[in-house]
């Protein structure tokens, strides 16, 4: 809880920080400030509070979920040292404050016990990413991005909120575990039999948060908005704002909803097998890696909502496990696209696609290597962390008796098949197709923290459970 | 301890590699490869001729959900793990005639997939087992995409795809019997999934037979899952097609003796004579086309998809003669074809060319590969007192006790095999010199220091096959004692 206070108090001070002339301190103490909150976080570790009268709950699934949301935090600032360099961003201090606001958002959304919360949590996320995503102000495609965003995302929003307003309408309170309450004792009394009302909000409800992590057929705004945004925000929404709508979606379902089950599980069911479905056909026909990720970031969506959908007891660390491991490699895939893209434009040829990537192996073996490991996390090959996050989601996925999981598995499956397609073109690319021989160079925290994030996709590929466990 | 060691000293070979340069590379990691073969050689000396696990190690791996580490050779492993190490170092002394650009690299991901191999082969969890089925894949998915011909993007990348494929499959499968084990935390060590095996009934058998059968299928590979085969087999670099047709595809076979016979048997008993015809098929279909091939390297491709193809015969079978001969086999056509592959590229060093056609009069100068050459021709063709006959024989013994007229025509295996490896041999190495084979050079020492081993063990297991049989025999007993 901690943390949101200390959070928001330090993006105010980022914005104080850039007053000063020296700009170079930003980055450090916005990582200083991240790596404080990640320490407080951990402070309300196995005691379960309610905080300012019952609107949030801290927990130990709330608490990891923050932890996922700060780790991923921390690694898309580390990778941020190039921007603010150009005339655009002359003035990266907001920016930096905008994220730091954003991520006090985002762990609101996992902490929430207050649908208004939720809601507060939601809007501080979406209002700063409608803002970063604008941030290249002369760039077209960064505009229509961020209109777009505002347009769906607040429609999307309103959905959310009017669903809020009908389940309170049905169940008289706010408090999650008070509707959970609720919807059993109409479960008990009239035997399955619930008002249209409060029907018509639980899917109001569900479609909103769907919106926000992508679900098809709520998706069609991701691409564009992944594509015109600038290339570390997108790190940033495919990740930080990817867990954190994937848990507020979890943590309300299974506490709100579980006795609606049969109301909202097989749409469920038949969104996430579309899900897939649409993110990886699509992903094949992309030629820019970036769109390709942003499709990628899709898929992965409806994964996580396998588990979701599975009510395990090992649902919530499977979760977790798969936040991470998908955000780190995401991370990693981010940062060389990053690189790989400022060197081309630097040499006067702008490129976003497959092609900037082709003989990255010769021009900077690292960044091919890092390239690579990344790309098998999200494909989720052995010795790489996605293998197990895919592995742990299957196992779950089976355990449930339905016959129509058994179909959503295949399903997951195939498209698992057809996600090493396009997460190979990038390696294609990098180690067997001949470029231009220009020298790619990275700055060293670059270089830490690819290191960092490639070692980590590794140990956890190989031993999970060292993470595991603490889930 | 030993089984870890022997898959963690590849890979800390294979780092130790990657920091060298030069000449350097190939001496550091032959010499690796070399100290592997004597530990496997240790352990092949010391190993007890019965049923149990030896030298098994196991710990925790993922606590929560029962799964652990477990390694451990037993008769059937043994062979394999045989196998690998043997291969190996011969494998990497083959290279020595090459210079590969990124030589450290080369020969780091030669040792990782030789580690990966020893895993899948030792393993004692499905999950392990399944860890290190994918993970051998993808060295060698490098060496044949970097290192590989001309086409080797396009068709590197569908076997990836393809096998990838497959073992979700198999992946669902495992899952699938890891969540039949007792208790609300499962278990997946392979003597928990027999016992829980046991209760399927044979709807439920039926699935994960063809769950596994695809896997396997593919990377066998039987007909008709074989067409990524030639292609990359001709594709890849020698190196890499030697992992892959002397030791890859033993991956498969292994997989079928070792999952789909203890764990399916019912299945296997209503459907093995599908995959039995299947595989027959490929007999006769792999062979007639290897007998029109013109390109060396893709005849013994076609010859490997032949050979396996009465290696799955035999084990579907599901008789002591059958698997036994499998086993013995899988050894066999490892020897045999990685010597076969090293002499076509040492043929297409000197000549810059693998087509029949251009080639031919090559014995007149060259007394010591022709010896070499026919020795493991003659292998391969499984003439008596080598080593191939003693596994066809019993192959054919088992597919015929199974069904005599499969049988039969599987046993059309040998006189088409005599047909198309007598004609590579005569086509290439006898008639009227060509232009390119002209001057033809004779084996120097480091391919003879290939060539004289791999030749003398067709030779010393066709006289003696009893050094592997009998310490076979209780492992697959044992096995099949699970079946009935």
């Amino acid at each position: 809880m901690n943390a949101i206070i200390a959070l928001s108090l330090f993006g105010i001070s980022s914005l104080f920080l850039g007053f000063l002339n020296n700009r170079k301190i930003l980055l450090p103490a916005t990582l200083i400030f991240i790596l404080i909150a990640l320490g407080l976080n951990f402070a309300d570790w196995n005691h379960e509070y309610f905080w300012f009268n019952g609107m949030l709950k801290t927990d130990n699934l709330s608490i990891n979920f923050s932890t996922v949301i700060l780790v991923a935090a921390l690694l898309v600032v580390a990778i941020s040292r190039h921007f603010g360099d150009d005339e655009e961003h002359s003035h990266p201090a907001e920016y930096y404050a905008i994220m730091l606001f954003s991520v006090v958002g985002a762990i609101m959304m996992v902490t929430y016990e207050n649908l208004i919360m939720l809601f507060v949590g939601l809007e501080i996320l979406s209002v700063s990413m409608y803002v970063l995503t604008g941030s290249d102000k002369r760039n077209l495609r960064s505009n229509e991005a961020a209109l777009k965003y505002f347009l769906m995302g607040s429609f999307a929003t309103g959905i959310l909120l009017f669903g809020v307003a009908l389940v309170y309408g049905a169940t008289g309170s706010f408090q999650i575990h008070g509707i959970g309450a609720a919807v059993n004792e109409a479960k008990a009394q009239m035997g399955g039999q619930y008002g249209p009302i409060l029907m018509a909000g639980t899917i109001l409800i569900m479609v909103g948060l769907l919106f926000k992590i992508s679900a098809a057929p709520f998706h069609f705004w991701t691409p564009d908005v992944y594509d015109g945004a600038p290339t570390i925000f997108t790190a940033f929404m495919s990740t930080v704002v990817k867990t954190a709508g994937v848990a507020a979606t979890y943590r309300l379902l299974s506490t709100s909803f579980p006795g609606m089950y049969g109301l909202w599980g097989n749409p469920l069911v038949y969104i996430t097998g579309l899900t897939l479905i649409i993110g990886n056909i699509t992903a094949v026909y992309q030629q820019s890696f970036k769109r390709m990720l942003a499709y990628s970031s899709i898929s992965h969506a409806g994964y996580l909502l396998i588990t979701v959908l599975a009510k395990r007891p090992e649902t919530n660390s499977s979760i977790l496990f798969y936040s991470l491991a998908y955000s780190i490699a995401t991370i990693s895939a981010f940062a060389v696209l990053i690189v790989v893209s400022e060197a081309k434009a630097k040499a006067g040829k702008a490129d976003e696609s497959f092609d900037a990537l082709n003989g990255l192996a010769k021009n900077n073996p690292f960044l091919a290597f890092v390239l690579t490991v990344s790309m098998l996390s999200l494909a989720g090959i052995p010795l790489t962390a996605g293998f197990f996050g895919k592995f742990f989601i299957f196992t779950d996925a089976f355990a449930n008796p339905s016959i129509l999981f058994k179909g959503l598995l295949v399903i997951a499956i195939l498209m698992s098949a057809i996600g090493i397609y396009y997460y190979f073109k990038p390696i294609i690319a990098a180690y067997m197709r001949n470029g231009d021989t220009e020298k790619i160079e990275i700055s060293p925290i670059y270089k830490y923290t690819l290191i960092l994030t490639t070692a980590l996709t590794i140990i956890l590929g190989i031993a999970p459970d060292l993470v595991k466990k603490l889930f | 301890m030993l089984t870890i060691s022997l898959i963690l000293l590849p890979i800390i070979a294979g780092l130790i590699t990657l920091t060298t340069k030069g000449e350097n590379t190939k001496k550091v990691a032959a010499a690796f490869a070399f100290a592997e073969l004597a530990l496997g050689l240790f352990i092949y000396g010391s190993f007890v001729p019965d049923a149990t696990t030896q030298f098994a190690t196991s710990f925790d791996w993922i606590h929560s959900a029962g799964i652990k580490f477990s390694v451990g050779i037993d008769g059937i492993s043994l062979i394999l793990v045989c196998l690998t190490t043997l291969m190996v170092p011969f494998i990497i002394l083959s290279t020595y005639g090459n210079d590969y650009k990124n030589a450290p690299t080369f020969y780091a991901l030669i040792l990782f997939m030789q580690a990966a191999l020893i895993g899948v082969f030792t393993a004692r969890d499905i999950f392990l087992f399944y860890f290190f089925f994918e993970a051998a894949l993808i060295p060698v998915y490098f060496i044949a995409a970097i290192w590989g011909g001309e086409n080797r993007i396009k068709v590197t990348f569908k076997f990836f795809v393809y096998t990838i494929f497959g073992s979700l499959f198999m992946l669902l499968a495992l899952v699938y019997l890891y969540l039949q084990t007792p208790g609300i935390a499962h278990k997946s060590d392979f003597a928990s999934i027999y016992e829980a095996a046991k209760m399927l009934d044979i709807t439920q058998q039926s699935y994960i037979f063809g769950a596994f059968f695809i896997a396997f299928a593919i990377k066998m590979p039987l007909f008709p899952f074989h067409t990524w085969q030639p292609d990359t087999y001709v594709e890849a670099p020698t190196a890499g097609t030697m992992l892959l047709s002397g030791i890859m595809l033993k991956m498969g076979t292994y997989g079928l003796i070792r999952f789909v016979l203890p764990i399916v048997p019912a299945a296997v008993d209503k459907y093995g004579m599908i995959a039995v015809i299947l595989s027959v098929i490929g007999i006769v279909y792999g062979s007639i086309i290897a007998i029109q091939q013109k390109d060396m390297k893709r005849l013994i491709a076609y010859s490997s998809f032949a050979h396996v193809g009465l290696m799955s015969a035999g084990i579907f079978s599901g008789n002591i003669d059958g698997i036994q001969g499998a086993l013995i086999q899988m050894l066999a056509h490892g020897i045999n074809v990685v010597g076969l592959f090293f002499i076509v590229e040492i043929i297409q060093q000197r000549t810059n060319s693998r087509e029949l056609a251009r080639l031919g009069g090559i014995t007149q100068t060259t007394p010591n590969l022709t010896v070499y050459f026919i020795i493991l021709m003659l292998g391969s063709v499984a003439l008596p007192l080598t080593n191939g006959f003693v596994g066809e024989f019993l192959l054919l013994k088992g597919v015929y006790a199974y069904n005599a007229w499969v049988g039969a025509i599987a046993g059309l295996t040998i006189i088409l095999g005599a047909v198309y490896m007598l004609r590579m041999v005569q086509k290439s190495m006898f008639g009227i010199t060509s232009k390119i084979t002209e001057g033809f050079t004779d084996l120097t020492f480091s391919e003879k220091a290939v060539l004289f081993p791999l030749s003398f063990m067709v030779i010393a297991l066709g006289l003696a096959p009893n050094m592997f049989l009998k310490l076979t025999e209780p492992a697959v007993i044992q096995l099949l004692s699970i079946i009935k």
